[in-house]
């Protein structure tokens, strides 16, 4: 996991923003974003389209005013996902459960929801604390079968995924179906349970005041604490994490905790925006999880990284989904260009490391 | 009722194809110490080529082998990246899972110009077992009635993996790496070759996984259908710890967990119930075993593919 290894351990705090600067220029993030532009265009060529219609109606998407509600109200749910991924990715282990995670903090809020209609606000603010909790258990769930049985944690929590997303479903469709509606969904929240919407527009609400408190919380725990300081250890050397004297055990559920408990609650904020109910399957569609996961991988979950990541890969969302409307490209061609990025990203650091090898045995 | 008939063997043998296949693949990668996560996007990738091309020529042999040429295609980024430019083989594998998502969502709109599901009567399956010859057999032709002759290559498979890894000089020389890289190194043996030739059969193996899947199993595409199989192929390599019989055995447990929930799903219970359970039984499964394992005292039978050991090549 050595390419994921965190910050050099010196210097985090001077000039942060010129050492961002610089890596953002001598890392691989932006050549990798150029480079997966490229696999974009030639998926384009090879589906018979004129790249530059693509990608102009890409960036026409992301720039128009009309969109910029939508870019503000996507923000959160990805903002949220990448730090849900990040936390346990800082120590080395890779939460890969979290659509399961965001769909289960999705349902249990308005099931709670659901039981307390008159409570108001504070009623809402309850249900999402339920939400996280039940998403944060279901996910530590994964460290005693890493523990007792042996089972990877990057495979237990994608397993355990399916489970959480098909009793979402199941709960959506039969008990606290909206009846008479014929659609699996829940009931619409009373109006006082609904996030109150900032100035800017319907669609931009205390949610991402929330998901930008959050990732703030992240950033001091990782930079500030020792917490932090323990996980970035582990992450660089798990070994020497053990040697001295970090519990690993406990550092991995209370990661592992974190991150599910991070991504119910972006589920149960999405679920208090419009429309107001848990839809089947109108959480995961999105696909907020895995656009968290680039995010936070090519920042080797980096606070400022993910920041950068999550504006970019936000409008880069957004931008598709007005490309597909403009010129009718299908709007998967961000999912093509997000996945190149993963993979371009990750090759290039092992080129990289491989002449910083080189050039160190030649001296 | 009675599950447990001829009936319900043949429901178990489809179910477990796809995943028995994808799993030989992760088996023999194991073996030689690489931890493959990547079988469900190159699964995922074979069902789209399968049926792409078996609607485009009609032919599904065509569909089977350009879906063998996709998964390996898959494969080589995995194995290029992680095997001779030392990249991250974890992230690595969730990029091309990504990648498959995304391409298969891509092509779906703009080659089939469909979403969601796509279907056509130009699409040539892989036929059952049970209209040919075979079907007059007496047991075998009821246990293979919806098999098509991809489920009886799977199985096939098993053994000759099983006699490869035990016997053939190759299969010791592959086992030897996964045991200690650096000592068979030092014996001459070329470790990235066999290692980069492990992932690329792996490849091949989840993209005639996935024609089965699209193909035979079903005659459709639909986005995502591979639907967690391809990681549960990776539990079954770990479940048998790549070990051919018991990986079979593994796969026989999702297999019969997908087809007992599909009879359940008949008597009414809730289709959300029958979904799950063949990854809650996989995970148990795995849990029961290795705790089981655990107490055992001997000497490790394989060295424990986990993440930490993947760099592998190092």
């Amino acid at each position: 996991m050595a390419t994921l290894a965190p910050d050099r351990g010196t210097g985090a705090a001077e000039k942060p923003l010129h050492r961002v600067a610089r890596r953002a220029v001598t890392g691989a993030a932006l050549p990798a974003l150029l480079a997966s532009f490229l696999v974009g265009a030639l998926v384009l060529l090879s589906a018979g389209t004129n790249p530059l219609t693509g990608y102009q109606a890409l960036f026409r998407g992301v720039l128009l005013d009309t969109n910029l509600p939508y870019l503000a109200a996507a923000f959160a749910p990805i903002l949220g996902m990448a730090v849900s991924f990040a936390i346990p990715l800082r120590m080395g282990e890779f939460n890969l459960g979290g659509d399961g995670q965001l769909v289960l903090g999705g349902i249990t809020a308005a099931a709670v929801a659901m039981a307390i209609p008159a409570w108001g606000l504070a009623g809402f603010a309850l249900a999402a604390v339920a939400g996280a909790a039940a998403a944060g258990a279901w996910a530590a769930l994964s460290v005693p079968l890493a523990r007792f049985g042996r089972v990877p944690i990057i495979i237990s929590t994608l397993l355990l995924g399916f489970p959480a997303v098909s009793f979402a479903s199941y709960l959506a469709r039969y008990p606290l179906t909206d009846k008479g509606t014929g659609i699996p969904q829940t009931p619409r929240l009373p109006d006082a349970m609904h996030l109150p919407a900032l100035p800017a527009s319907a669609y931009v609400n205390v949610g991402l005041l929330v998901a930008v408190l959050l990732f703030a919380a992240y950033w001091v725990v990782d930079a500030r604490t020792g917490t932090g300081l323990e996980l970035r250890t582990l992450g660089a050397n798990l070994r020497f994490g053990e040697y001295v004297g970090i519990d690993v055990s406990r550092r991995t559920t209370g990661a592992l905790a974190a991150s599910g408990a991070i991504a119910g609650l972006t589920g149960a904020l999405i679920v208090a925006g419009p429309p107001y109910r848990f839809i089947d399957g109108a959480l995961v569609a999105p696909g907020y999880t895995f656009t968290g996961v680039t995010v936070a991988l090519i920042a080797s979950g980096r606070p400022a990284g993910l920041l950068a990541g999550a504006l970019l890969f936000t409008a880069l969302q957004v931008g598709g989904t007005g490309m597909e409307r403009d010129v009718g490209i299908p709007r998967q061609l961000t999912a093509i260009i997000q996945a190149s990025v993963v993979i371009t990203f990750v090759l290039i650091v092992a080129v990289q490391a491989y002449r910083a090898r080189t050039k160190a045995g030649a001296r | 009722m009675n599950v447990f008939t001829l009936g319900f063997v043949a429901a178990v043998l489809v179910a477990l194809a796809p995943v028995l296949l994808a799993a030989l693949g992760g088996a023999l990668c194991a073996r030689v110490g690489v931890f493959n996560i990547g079988l469900e996007g190159q699964m995922l990738l074979g069902c789209f080529t399968a049926v792409a091309v078996s609607a485009s020529t009609g032919s599904a042999l065509l569909g089977v082998v350009a879906a063998v040429g996709a998964g390996v295609l898959t494969a080589l980024v995995l194995g290029i990246g992680s095997v001779r430019l030392r990249a991250d083989p974890i992230v690595l594998a969730i990029g091309t899972n990504l990648l498959a998502v995304g391409l298969t969502g891509f092509l779906l709109r703009s080659i089939l110009d469909t979403s969601g599901t796509y279907s056509s009567p130009d699409l040539a399956g892989l036929g059952r077992l049970g209209d040919t010859w075979v079907g007059s057999v007496p047991v075998l032709g009821d246990a293979l009635a919806s098999s098509s002759w991809v489920v009886v290559l799977s199985l096939l498979l098993v053994p000759a993996l099983g006699f490869f890894l035990a016997r053939h000089p190759a299969g010791l020389r592959l086992r030897g790496i996964g045991e200690n890289p650096d000592a068979a190194r030092s014996l001459g043996v070329n470790v990235g070759g066999y290692q980069l030739t492990a992932i690329l059969v792996a490849g091949g193996l989840c993209g005639l996984a996935g024609a089965q899947l699209a193909l035979g199993n079903v005659q459709l595409f639909s986005e995502q259908m591979t639907a967690g199989r391809g990681w549960v192929a990776v539990v079954a390599v770990m479940l048998g710890r790549g070990r051919p019989g018991l990986v079979l055995a593994a796969s026989v447990v999702f297999g019969a967990a997908e087809a007992f929930g599909f009879r359940l799903q008949g008597l009414g219970l809730p289709q959300q119930a029958t979904d799950a359970a063949p990854y809650v039984i996989t995970l148990i499964a795995l849990l029961l075993t290795s705790a089981r394992w655990r107490r055992r005292p001997v000497a490790e039978p394989l060295p424990e593919p986990t993440a930490e050991s993947s760099g592998g090549t190092r």
